[in-house]
């Protein structure tokens, strides 16, 4: 995952093709093509008690030509590996909705859904320890901000080195994180801030930036964007590692916001191989908790009968199983409510920057 | 009919035929104006069929309904039966209960109605019109036509006027044309439903149906007539009081044991003495001197002492082969996926009766997936429209847990739903209906019993072919992975590697893991081209027999690409060595006027493969030799 860029590209090439080689070898034995790859759920992840994060456990899938449909998706794998060759022969690089696009051509291999070649290509990623950026895969640009007084040095597609200041060379919307965040691409340099907030809304990111909280609380502010990307994680983690910015999580209260925090913190269940490199187990969980719902009286709505469902699942969810977020998903369930963050603007629109996130940071020692 | 010829005959001293019958048009299925149509037709409809059949005629009947008014119907029912002797035409037209049916007990449609004579008086009493009878015996050069009403006074018939015709080239046969009140209506309780149905239970009929000018016509399926049913003495078991009290002061014997024993089925001399002694009646006791209380110990003395069960062999069951034609004949529109193999039960005894149930359960298709399943009921032969809550039919499906058989039931019970017709025939001497109106079959207990198990086999039969095309479904998936994807996998492999694509049959055999079989059809001027394919997709050498059942036992085989080892009803081939992945095709040429739905139903079985290892065929059942013999005797 590091050294020089066209190695890097060779080197995943070489384990693509280590790929092809299995089923070439196993049809030659007279035996049905398989290839077997860890496995993805909930079942199969484990506490690195060490770094903090979970990561996948050894359990692994067969996927065997024996099914019609895991048949096509080895025959899907074949058609990516040729697509990766080629773009790196031609120095292309393709989005994740470009290649389902371009499967349309695949005939019998072609994907129904995206969901299913962003899969595989995950599943590409685990199976070779390679990262999509090494099978020239991008996601879309998906547009997260950050605001605040840091300095990012980034190359430009020229491979000019732009200095941008996030909270003086930009406008309201703030500095947006690109894809690529590793440190051949983005770098960072004076760094102002005591602490960063990650927020899951624009409108509260919108909010806190109008409000100047930026300054007054000299935080770094980032919006997540519902559950966030990897660039986002990825660069969550990096400021927090590198530069040793504690890291505030700001959320809704509701069963899937908890889940955004679980995959800021600890690593999501899909990329739990990815758990080193983007998870971030210092974050703290700020709010909205469902005790913030009782306690500052907020208006709420009624849990939904997929919430409630969630939040027994996260019962069961190993990333969960802490004092703090039992109670708190036990409290959601007993009071059956829910509440979004623009909550806070019952008690005007200041309350969240005067009252609500001071004496929350307060509560965390940052403030 | 006995309790509505006594009481008839009663009332008659009060009141007039045509009072009886104004009161009682609910017995006689005149009570609305819909169902008196249909009851005109089947009355006469029964009537011809029972004719047809006594002469060993193969029946042609048509069906006329024109419009001549609002609500007022001329219906015209003519068949090719043995027509009916000039002097007899009056009687039977315009005589209320006439007819020897009703002294004989013996399975038949006429059971079941009042008589063609009341379609008379109806249409009489509704519009005021006579009945045109036309009749012609195969003695005769000629027809005999006259215009009948009915006194109802009286109840004896009056000719108007008759005339001598000549009937264009017709050898025998009857025609009547009556006026009546009614309503043609379409759907479930209409004649149009009665005559598909009638058609379904007789394939050996042609009938034909013209409904003011538009012509519905069921092909006959069958040259086959039903075996002739026979009159049976009744049984003491089971036998009413009133009947029995009629019989002891009509008879002629003189003695009570004597009786006994020659006008009741399987009594002996023995026996009848044995009955004398538990009544507890002198057994030289005039028969005709028996009073009601005699008569009732002669029916608790008969439960006492044993008797053997009466005759059963009396009966005609329409028989497997003919109900799955007789459905074909009638469905083929609909393009059904199965015909379940029709279980004809054996013949039993209910108080005293003997009776015969027949099942047979269509599934798939074009029929409708949405909706309860469609039931077609028949008492000998009749079908049953009316009153089917109340039926022992409906009782015995809806008492089955049909998920068990893979059909949707809400919570196991009530009525299954999905694309399935199921037929059930009950066939008796003496159907037990539920009531005078003879529209639905009484719960009793041992006749629930026997449908059941009549649909247990159908549904058993159902649930395996369900199994089997779930089977086959999922194999077929794996030859779009063995023909499709592999290969793809291979190339694909093959040239980032840089190598040549390797040998696949090996790979293949281990993802499919079975032998395959597949017919497929191509139909030319009724003859029928089959082509069987066979495939080794095991990783072993194969050795097999293959069995292939002709449509029919006389249908003539014209070519074959591989001479078979035997020729009979059935084809027989030796295959050995069938390598893995190797393939082999049988084709077959057929003559004998065949269609469609001739193949359906016929099988291919393989000895030598093990059944979880086959699919496309069937493993050859143990009792393969049974069924050769059994279809011999068919043939």
């Amino acid at each position: 995952m590091t050294g020089n860029k066209e190695d890097r590209y060779e080197e995943a090439l070489e384990e693509l093709k280590d790929i092809a080689k299995q089923f070439y070898e196993q049809l030659e034995d007279g035996e049905v093509p398989n290839m077997k790859i860890p496995t993805r759920s909930k079942s199969n992840i484990e506490l690195d008690r060490r770094k903090g994060v979970w990561r996948l456990g050894d359990s692994k899938t067969s996927r065997s030509a024996k099914k019609l449909k895991s048949a096509r998706m080895l025959l899907r794998t074949l058609y990516m590996l040729e697509l990766i060759q080629d773009m790196i022969e031609a120095g292309k690089s393709s989005t994740l909705r470009e290649m389902y696009y371009i499967s349309e051509g695949w005939e019998k291999a072609e994907f129904s859904k995206q969901s299913e070649s962003d899969s595989l290509a995950e599943d590409m990623e685990l199976v070779t320890g390679c990262l999509r950026e090494d099978f020239k895969l991008r996601p879309e640009e998906d547009g997260a901000r950050l605001i605040g007084d840091i300095t990012v040095e980034e190359i430009n597609r020229k491979g000019d080195v732009r200095k941008i200041n996030c909270r003086d060379d930009v406008g309201d919307s703030g500095y947006t994180i690109p894809y690529n965040v590793e440190s051949d691409k983005v770098t960072f340099s004076d760094v102002n801030v005591d602490f960063m907030i990650a927020i899951e809304t624009g409108g509260m990111f919108d909010r806190l930036v109008e409000n100047g909280f930026d300054e007054s609380a000299n935080a770094l502010l980032v919006h997540l964007k519902g559950q966030p990307a990897r660039a986002t994680r990825r660069v969550i983690k990096r400021l927090s590692e590198e530069e040793d910015i504690p890291v505030m999580v700001f959320t809704d209260a509701d069963p899937w916001s908890f889940r955004i925090f679980a995959s800021v913190a600890y690593g999501a269940i899909n990329t739990a191989y990815l758990s080193d490199f983007l998870a971030t187990p210092t974050s703290e969980y700020i709010g909205i908790t469902a005790s913030d719902i009782m306690s500052y009286d907020l208006p709420t709505d009624d849990l939904s009968k997929n919430d409630r469902k969630a939040l027994e699942q996260e019962l069961e969810d190993p990333r969960f199983d802490t004092p703090f977020w039992k109670e708190e998903i036990e409290t959601m369930l007993d009071i059956n409510k829910k509440a979004e963050q623009q909550a806070l603007a019952k008690y005007g629109l200041d309350y969240v920057t005067d009252t609500y996130l001071p004496e929350k940071l307060e509560q965390v020692g940052m403030m | 009919m006995a309790s509505i010829a006594e009481e008839l005959a009663e009332k008659q001293q009060e009141i007039s035929v045509g009072e009886f019958f104004e009161r009682n048009k609910h017995i006689l299925g005149f009570d609305s104006l819909t169902k008196a149509l249909v009851t005109a037709v089947k009355e006469g409809v029964d009537n011809s069929l029972d004719a047809c059949e006594e002469a060993k005629i193969l029946p042609e009947i048509k069906i006329e309904i024109e419009e001549v008014n609002d609500r007022e119907y001329k219906v015209a029912i003519e068949d090719n039966g043995p027509g009916i002797v000039k002097r007899k035409v009056p009687e039977v037209f315009g005589k209320l209960l006439y007819g020897s049916r009703f002294h004989e007990i013996s399975q038949s449609r006429g059971q079941q109605g009042i008589g063609v004579s009341a379609v008379v008086m109806y249409g009489q009493l509704t519009t005021g019109k006579a009945t045109i009878v036309r009749s012609k015996v195969k003695e005769k050069d000629y027809a005999n036509e006259m215009r009948i009403t009915m006194d109802t006074k009286k109840n004896e018939p009056e000719v108007l006027d008759e005339e001598v015709v000549l009937w264009g080239g017709k050898e025998h046969g009857m025609r009547f044309e009556t006026t009546v009140k009614g309503l043609l209506r379409r759907g479930k309780h209409s004649v149009f439903e009665y005559l598909k149905n009638t058609a379904i239970v007789n394939p050996h009929a042609r009938i034909e149906f013209d409904r003011d000018g538009e012509k519905t016509v069921f092909k006959r399926a069958t040259d086959q007539l039903p075996e002739k049913t026979e009159a049976v003495q009744p049984h003491l078991k089971g036998i009413e009081l009133g009947t029995l009290a009629k019989m002891a002061k009509n008879s002629k014997r003189r003695t009570l044991k004597s009786f006994l024993k020659h006008e009741f089925s399987r009594i002996s001399y023995s026996k009848a003495e044995e009955i004398c002694e538990e009544a507890d009646i002198d057994k030289k006791k005039n028969p005709s001197d028996l009073e009601v209380e005699d008569c009732k110990r002669v029916l608790k003395a008969a439960e006492k002492v044993k008797l053997m069960a009466p005759k059963t062999d009396c009966l005609s069951p329409i028989k497997g082969m003919l109900i799955k034609k007789g459905l074909k004949n009638v469905l083929k529109g609909q393009h059904p996926e199965y015909y379940a193999p029709p279980s004809t039960r054996d013949p039993t005894v209910y108080s005293g009766n003997p009776f015969q149930v027949e099942v047979g359960l269509v599934y798939g298709g074009d029929l409708p997936k949405e909706g309860s399943v469609k039931v077609l009921r028949f008492a000998n032969r009749v079908p049953l429209l009316y009153k089917k809550g109340g039926c022992a039919v409906t009782t015995a499906i809806k008492n089955i847990d049909w998920r068990i058989y893979d059909l949707d039931q809400r919570g196991g019970k009530g009525m299954p739903s999905g694309p399935v017709v199921i037929l059930v025939h009950v066939a008796s001497t003496r159907v037990p209906f539920t009531s005078e109106a003879k529209e639905a079959i009484a719960d009793i207990p041992a006749v629930i019993d026997e449908i059941e198990k009549g649909l247990r086999e159908c549904a058993r039969s159902l649930r395996t072919h369900l199994n089997k095309e779930k089977k086959r479904r999922k194999v077929k998936k794996k030859f779009t992975v063995v023909n499709d994807i592999l290969p793809m996998i291979a190339k694909k492999s093959a040239d980032i590697v840089g190598k040549e694509p390797p040998e696949l049959s090996k790979s293949m055999t281990k993802i499919m893991g079975v032998v395959y079989i597949e017919k497929g059809y191509e139909w030319n001027d009724g003859r029928c081209k089959v082509d069987i394919d066979i495939m080794n997709y095991t990783p072993k050498d194969k050795d097999m027999n293959l069995f292939f059942e002709k449509p029919y036992p006389e249908t003539e085989l014209l070519s074959s690409n591989l001479e078979p080892d035997y020729q009979g009803d059935h084809l027989e081939w030796r295959l050995e060595g069938l390598k893995p992945s190797e393939k082999k095709k049988i084709s077959l040429e057929f003559d004998g006027d065949l269609e469609k739905d001739d193949m359906a139903g016929t099988e291919i079985y393989i000895e030598g493969v093990t059944e979880t290892k086959l699919i496309g065929a069937e493993t050859l059942p143990d009792d393969w030799d049974i069924e050769l013999a059994e279809i011999e005797e068919r043939g």
